[in-house]
């Protein structure tokens, strides 16, 4: 049986969501119109629309939500957030949903996850994303099967002269480092 | 010269590097001094903000305040990738508004040593200075080889236009900043609605079939216009479109094969430069094929939108290029 | 302490009453040893008298006040209890039974100002006292006064022909006064002439509406000035003067006959941007609609060939009554009007702010204006359901409920009329073709009589509803089977998916919208507008028709969105308060004004520009400025503002209000012993 009762656990959700979301979300503001499901172009390969996931959000369904692969769908595309007629951040709240889902371990859509991270790991080490990496190791561990073809496209860009086999690195890699870690520091404790 | 603090993203080094080229190779001609920002690093693309926020403006951040710091009078960031011009001023606006972000990722900047003022920078993608700051005169005085019978779809994208963080294409006569600046190398432009429509983004790499759809859709859209290229201004969108059109057209058997180049290789190719100068050759898709139809003639009809022919029926409101505002 | 026994100063005889308000004031502040105190502590400035009691807006509460007035022959009245705002009127009208000017009672208001706000009882006992001192002081400086009394000009301008208009012309009439009804179109008649039907009884919207229109045309009481405007208002209350110019038609109205030969003959045809809404056509001499009054033509100057080339001149040939007239010039009239009634009405969305809806764009999206249009039985169509080509039915139509409304992006509020607007067109769609209908809603808004009962005859036709804020109209398909249709992309929130609906046609229910120049027309009249023009009432709830200025009534969609019946409504509610102040004859207004002291004046002309209610002029003879007492309402702006003090307000002078300010600070108190409770 699924009813959901509790108002402590439900607002606890939706206040996480409004406070790791820069800014005011305005996600009070929701009327539940569906203009964002009507305008996303992915809209027809997610779990749930934006605006169900909203209404999730207000009912507490925290780990439905976040298990969900709709923030991964999500392509950032913004139509949704310029068509809202409330102007609610809706490409924000897909952001925090994210992070909010690797926080909690609840993300389903490891190829996305893992993609992040990946990109990411780069970054960090290096100051620059770093492509050829990244697609390899992507591919490697998602689409082994398709190994064949992302090889030749892989190959393609090679030749192309348009990826590098090593990474740049900017030269103050350090200071990069440290402004990162104080932030990720300063998110935990906000 | 008209001069600008330069901010090019990781793209322009490898995956974009025909934008770069390009780019390089048309700038003095139209007057654009570049001074890039010196060690600049990643914007994140989208994927640092999937993971953490707080670090990811941080990251943005840096950048901002290197530009100010070495800022030498200038206070104009041009990004030519549609991302990173997104971060960047995104980032720059909500540090803004939101004094808790500010003093947040000031505090991270502040353990490097480094701070940023918000409103001190300026972020401008580089259609917005190559139309409003260059402007079409400068461009047409430059046009030697015009691209008289190239069809072009002209392929905004997503970020550019949308959130608008900074308002600057509220104006209804910008939104065709792109299409004007075509028309003005020669080339004639096609009606293309999917002009603002996503590419997908990083799509491909969690769900190939879902990418490809929005890529053929948009492929698809130029090929009934009988577009001969597509002209795009950020490096993902031509990745997605060009790198991955032909795994597209084996998902769905199709045949397209529609060449997708940068807005600067067109901007060369009217001023006259060699192919090779503007990195052309690094594609997927081949222009060759597309290029060879510049100079030639061809009937006016097949290029024509749809128009709304005098009928018997009931008359059609006006579309006036200035909608009223109250 | 002293023998301070109740003696007056000799000059004035002061009763202050204090009020418990139950436990509102006296749970907080200590009245019966506040309204001792009064007795005991401000004798040398007049106070013979004072009582504590529960609730002084009580008939007994009253009557206390008038029978001590008459006993201690009280000269002033103070009464400290809840806000001026509430019953100055009660205290007023009580001091007036009792024998004195009203105008010799003043209240302190120890409940919105101390009770409500404080919750330390001694800090709000002593506030109530020092505002009871400050009460007194200002009191014992009033004088009296008389209301003024202006006389109410028995005629009546109402700007703006609709239906709201109509209604109150027709009362105003009806009852034997005089009415200028002014239209800006050359017919009256407004939006409600353009429709088909009417929600929910489906009576058709001419035949209801041109028997009124009739009744206005040949009614004996009413002016009507059509194609014409106001250009200026001069006045106040009773007393407006009122310019207005009538646009030259180039017809000769008392020869016509409105035979219409003229409009027949006419070469030049143009798209009929009013009436028709851009569906139709309409010559360059032309009645908007067959049944327009008055029936007669007007040429639009800027499309006629004479004025253009200096040819032509068909009408003048085939008149046959030489009504013709192509050296007509404007006619400036100068009404003088007692009360004015603005029923100006709304304009629709202009729907290409949209641009994802397609309209302009795709032939077959059409605004709800054009569709009335199109199936009124004498529009472009003849009352039939085409696609733009104006000859194949549609299969399937498409509704889309809040376009333009409830959306920050372009207007906040909620259209009123729209669902049942989308309602009927889903109906006149079922009724006339044999196709599908879809409507695509956020709420289904159906609040009045028998509106519910119409969503569900709606519901029983068959329409399908998809509960869905569209998200884009578009003709490029996106899944294998579409092809040559308009597709509405939408979500389903109901099922929760994102769903696309093929149709043929699409309807936008646009929102309502002020009128594009009402800010323009409210600073003109002088009435206030929100900022985005519709005109504001006196009172949200209580006084929907009235204004902040005298005299000036509103009435319709001019206020707000709102459907026929509530628009008749207010044109009967404005004609009414109209009625009613000119049977009385005469209006009595509130005498606390600003004068001018003409030997202190400069001329300067600073207070000129400041008057929010434009009631100050200046006199070029006598270089002064002169304010005008009707329309003064006392804010005391000009009074701030002018540099020599040369200004000052009748019941709130320099002295008066000093006076009480020194009071409230405690400055001339002498206490006998304070005591701290």
């Amino acid at each position: 049986m699924k009813i959901i009762s509790d108002p402590v656990e439900i607002s606890a959700f939706w206040n996480e969501v409004e406070m790791k979301t820069p800014g005011h979300s305005r996600l009070e503001a929701c009327i539940q119109c569906g203009s964002c499901g009507g305008s996303c172009p992915v809209a027809g390969d997610m779990d749930y629309t934006p605006r169900k996931i909203f209404a999730m959000i207000r009912a507490g369904m925290e780990e439905e939500v976040l298990k969900s692969n709709t923030p991964w769908y999500c392509v950032s595309c913004y139509t949704c957030a310029v068509r809202c007629p409330q102007d609610i951040h809706i490409t924000d709240i897909m952001y925090t949903l994210k992070n909010m889902a690797i926080e909690k371990g609840l993300c389903k859509i490891n190829s996305a996850k893992h993609f992040s991270k990946t990109f990411i790991g780069y970054v960090e080490s290096n100051g620059r994303s770093f492509e050829f990496g990244l697609a390899t190791r992507q591919s490697l561990r998602y689409m082994p099967m398709g190994m064949l073809g992302t090889a030749a496209v892989g190959l393609g860009m090679l030749t192309k002269n348009r990826m590098e086999m090593t990474p740049s690195k900017i030269e103050n890699i350090n200071q990069l480092q440290t402004i990162l870690a104080t932030a990720k520091e300063l998110e935990v404790t906000s | 010269m008209k001069k600008y603090l330069f901010y090019p993203g990781c793209s322009m080094g490898d995956v974009a590097r025909s934008y770069m080229v390009s780019l390089m190779a048309i700038k003095e001609r139209i007057g654009l001094d570049l001074q890039e920002i010196d060690d600049w690093n990643c914007c994140g693309a989208t994927e640092y903000f999937s993971v953490n926020q707080l670090p990811a403006h941080a990251l943005v951040g840096r950048n901002l305040a290197l530009a100010q710091d070495q800022s030498n009078g200038l206070d104009t960031i041009m990004a030519p990738c549609s991302a990173c011009y997104l971060n960047l001023s995104k980032t720059e606006n909500y540090m803004g508004e939101n004094q808790a972000l500010n003093d947040a990722v000031n505090a991270a900047l502040g353990a490097g040593g480094l701070n940023y003022k918000p409103g001190s920078m300026e972020i401008r993608h580089l259609l917005d200075i190559i139309y409003h700051d260059i402007g079409l005169d400068v461009i047409k005085q430059h046009v030697t080889n015009p691209l008289k019978g190239l069809r072009v779809a002209a392929y905004y994208g997503c970020l550019i236009f949308r959130p608008d963080v900074n308002n600057r294409w509220t104006n209804p006569k910008s939104q065709m900043a792109f299409e004007d600046i075509m028309e003005a190398l020669g080339a004639s432009v096609v009606d293309y609605p999917m002009r603002a429509e996503c590419c997908s983004g990083h799509m491909p790499q969690i769900d190939r079939g879902t990418a490809y759809e929005m890529i053929r859709h948009l492929i698809n859209g130029a090929a009934e216009q009988s577009a001969d290229v597509i002209a795009t201004l950020c490096p993902m969108c031509q990745l997605n479109l060009d790198m991955y059109q032909k795994e597209m057209n084996k998902y769905f058997r199709k045949q397209y094969s529609i060449p997708v180049l940068y807005i600067t290789q067109l901007m060369g190719l009217a001023f006259g430069a060699n192919p090779d100068e503007l990195g052309i050759g690094s594609e997927f898709i081949n222009p060759r094929a597309a290029l060879e139809r510049v100079g030639t003639d061809f009937p006016e009809e097949e290029l024509r939108p749809k128009q709304k022919k005098k009928n018997e029926g009931l008359p059609m409101p006006t579309m006036p290029s200035e909608v009223k505002e109250r | 302490m002293t023998d301070k026994k109740v003696k007056s100063n000799g000059d004035e005889r002061v009763g202050v009453y204090v009020c418990h308000c139950g436990s509102n004031i006296a749970g907080v502040v200590d009245v019966e040893g506040v309204a001792k105190w009064a007795t005991e502590e401000l004798g040398d400035k007049g106070v013979v008298i004072g009582k504590d009691y529960k609730f002084m807006c009580s008939s007994l509460g009253q009557e206390m006040i008038q029978e001590d007035i008459k006993k201690e022959k009280l000269t002033r009245v103070v009464v400290a209890a809840c806000s001026p705002h509430l019953h100055e009127k009660t205290f007023r009208t009580a001091t007036e039974r009792g024998g004195l000017n009203p105008y010799l009672c003043e209240m302190a208001s120890i409940r919105e100002q101390v009770s409500w706000v404080h919750t330390d009882k001694t800090i709000a006992t002593e506030k109530a006292k020092a505002m009871i001192n400050g009460a007194v002081e200002r009191v014992i400086r009033h004088q009296p006064l008389e209301p003024i009394r202006v006389p109410i000009n028995e005629a009546t301008l109402i700007v703006g022909g609709g239906i709201a208009g109509i209604q109150a012309a027709l009362e105003i009439a009806n009852t034997g006064y005089p009415v200028y009804l002014v239209e800006r179109e050359p017919s009256i008649g407004g939006h409600m002439a353009q429709f088909d039907k009417t929600f929910p009884t489906l009576d058709c919207s001419a035949c209801i509406l041109t028997p009124r229109m009739s009744e206005v045309g040949t009614h004996p009481n009413i002016t009507l000035l059509t194609w014409s405007e106001v250009e200026n208002v001069d006045g106040y209350v009773g007393n407006f003067n009122v310019t207005v110019r009538k646009k030259a038609r180039y017809v000769d109205e008392e020869l016509c006959t409105g035979c219409r030969i003229c409009v027949q003959k006419c070469p030049k045809k143009v798209i009929d941007d009013v009436f028709e809404v851009g569906l139709g056509y309409r010559k360059a001499i032309y009645t908007p609609f067959d049944q327009a009054i008055p029936n007669i033509p007007v040429m639009d100057a800027e499309n006629c060939t004479f004025f253009e080339k200096g040819t032509c001149k068909a009408c003048e040939k085939f008149c046959p009554t030489e009504a013709i007239d192509f050296e007509q010039e404007d006619e400036v009239l100068n009404l003088d009007v007692g009360n004015i009634i603005l029923a100006t009405g709304y304009d629709l969305f202009d729907t290409r702010r949209i641009p994802q809806y397609g309209y302009g764009k795709f032939e077959n999206v059409f605004t709800s204006l054009e569709f009335e249009r199109m199936c009124n039985a004498a529009g472009p169509t003849n009352g039939e359901i085409f696609l733009r080509d104006g000859k194949t039915q549609p299969e399937s139509v498409g509704i889309i409920h809040c376009v333009g409304s409830r959306d920050v992006n372009y207007n906040e509020h909620c259209s009123a009329i729209c669902c049942m607007q989308s309602l009927k067109f889903a109906h006149l769609v079922h009724e006339r073709t044999g196709g599908k209908v879809y409507n695509f809603y956020i709420d289904i808004r159906t609040p009045a009589k028998d509106y519910e009962e119409f969503y569900n005859k709606v519901l029983e036709e068959g329409t399908m509803f998809v509960r869905g804020k569209v998200g884009e109209v578009t003709d490029v398909p996106r899944l294998n089977e579409e092809s040559g249709k308009l597709y509405i992309q939408a979500e389903d929130t109901l099922a929760g998916v994102q769903r696309r609906i093929p149709v043929d046609m699409v309807i936008l229910s646009a929102a309502l919208e002020p009128r594009y120049d009402a800010n323009d027309v409210a600073k003109q009249f002088g009435i206030s507008c929100s900022s985005n023009g519709w005109f504001t009432e006196k009172h949200p709830k209580l006084d929907p028709v009235a204004t902040m200025t005298e005299g000036l009534f509103i009435a319709g969609c001019a206020t707000g969105p709102k459907d026929i019946p509530a628009s008749v409504a207010q044109g009967s509610a404005a004609s009414a308060r109209v009625i009613s102040y000119i049977e009385a004859g005469e209006l009595e207004l509130e005498p606390v004004r600003a004068t001018v002291d003409e030997t202190k004046c400069s001329g300067c002309l600073i207070c000129n520009d400041l008057c929010p209610f434009n009631a100050i002029e200046y006199i070029e003879e006598k270089d002064v400025s002169y304010i005008q007492e009707a329309l003064c309402q006392g804010c005391g702006t000009c009074v701030a503002a002018c540099p020599a003090g040369a200004i000052s307000g009748t019941g709130f002078s320099n002295e008066q209000v000093l006076a009480q300010i020194d009071g409230l600070l405690m400055v001339d108190f002498k206490p006998a012993a304070v005591e701290k409770a």
